[in-house]
């Protein structure tokens, strides 16, 4: 397991990004005694057998290493916590990770810099659309780069003056939540 | 000192005996990603957690043997990964601290 939720979302996004998604969303709701995180891609997705042994250490699309780790981390972060996690897949449609943490037990790891986490999957894939949903309690803001690039036309999301509106686009969520 | 002997001199309880290994070090730890980047191969690597990760990270950091310490126990999946991937995964009751010094004591006198 990673010190962070936020590097176990991290982990997962970057699965999507190597899953050829052109969308990724993050959706991040506080409420109750519970985190949930889901993360949705539209990416090459699994086959049911390959959902069946995601979780296995041993099974890894990966070619430098034999052993992928991102979800099986991610679940045994949220079941320490008596929190529960899901896999749903369909093979050319996409994959959903959905990892639900109790906040309230002791092994439950902090959030983590989720504003800094999103900002880093943004601006290191500037060609890819990331949905990105924060939710506190009755509270909930969004960035959806869909909205920036309507603004931006063919001004990269990687270049220095957007780089830093979306940085200050994300503190000012973090202050609205 | 190979696994085998360590566990012998221990009184480590073998859950599963694993390839002969020669043990060079130790490491103590059980956030994952941690060990995964920080543990020496050839370490007798110490640690609480007992899910399947436990092999992949023993693996992937090619620890000599795994001590499972307080007296915790293989899940199904670990000890079927243990035995497939033919590592030596031992167990004590000792406490992660004590079982260290018994280590310690053991290898570098």
């Amino acid at each position: 397991m990673f010190p962070e939720i936020s590097l176990h979302i991290l982990d997962i996004a970057q699965n999507a990004v190597r899953a050829g998604a052109s969308r990724i969303e993050i959706r991040v709701t506080e409420r109750a005694g519970e985190l949930t995180a889901v993360i949705r891609d539209n990416g090459c997705g699994m086959t049911p057998g390959q959902c069946a042994r995601a979780a296995d250490p041993f099974v890894t699309s990966r070619t430098e290493r034999r052993v992928g780790l991102g979800i099986p981390f991610i679940k045994l972060a949220a079941e320490l916590t008596g929190g529960r996690f899901s896999l749903e897949s369909a093979a050319g449609r996409g994959t959903a990770v959905t990892a639900v943490f109790r906040t309230g037990h002791i092994d439950c790891m902090p959030l983590g810099d989720l504003s800094g986490t999103v900002f880093a999957l943004v601006t290191a894939n500037p060609g890819l659309d990331f949905l990105f949903v924060h939710t506190v309690g009755e509270r909930s803001e969004t960035m959806d780069t869909r909205a920036f690039r309507a603004v931006l036309g063919d001004v990269g999301l990687d270049t220095p003056d957007v780089k830093r509106y979306i940085r200050e686009y994300l503190d000012e969520m973090n202050r609205e939540l | 000192m190979t696994a085998e002997a360590l566990a012998e001199a221990m009184g480590l309880a073998v859950f599963c005996p694993g390839r002969e290994r020669e043990v060079t070090s130790g490491w103590c730890g059980d956030l994952l990603s941690k060990v995964m980047v920080s543990a020496p191969a050839g370490c007798a690597w110490l640690t609480v957690m007992t899910n399947v990760s436990v092999a992949a990270v023993a693996v992937l950091c090619d620890a000599a043997c795994v001590i499972l310490a307080q007296g915790a126990r293989p899940d199904e999946a670990l000890l079927a990964r243990a035995q497939s991937e033919k590592i030596p995964l031992f167990g004590t009751d000792d406490d992660v601290f004590t079982a260290a010094v018994r280590l310690g004591k053991l290898l570098f006198g």
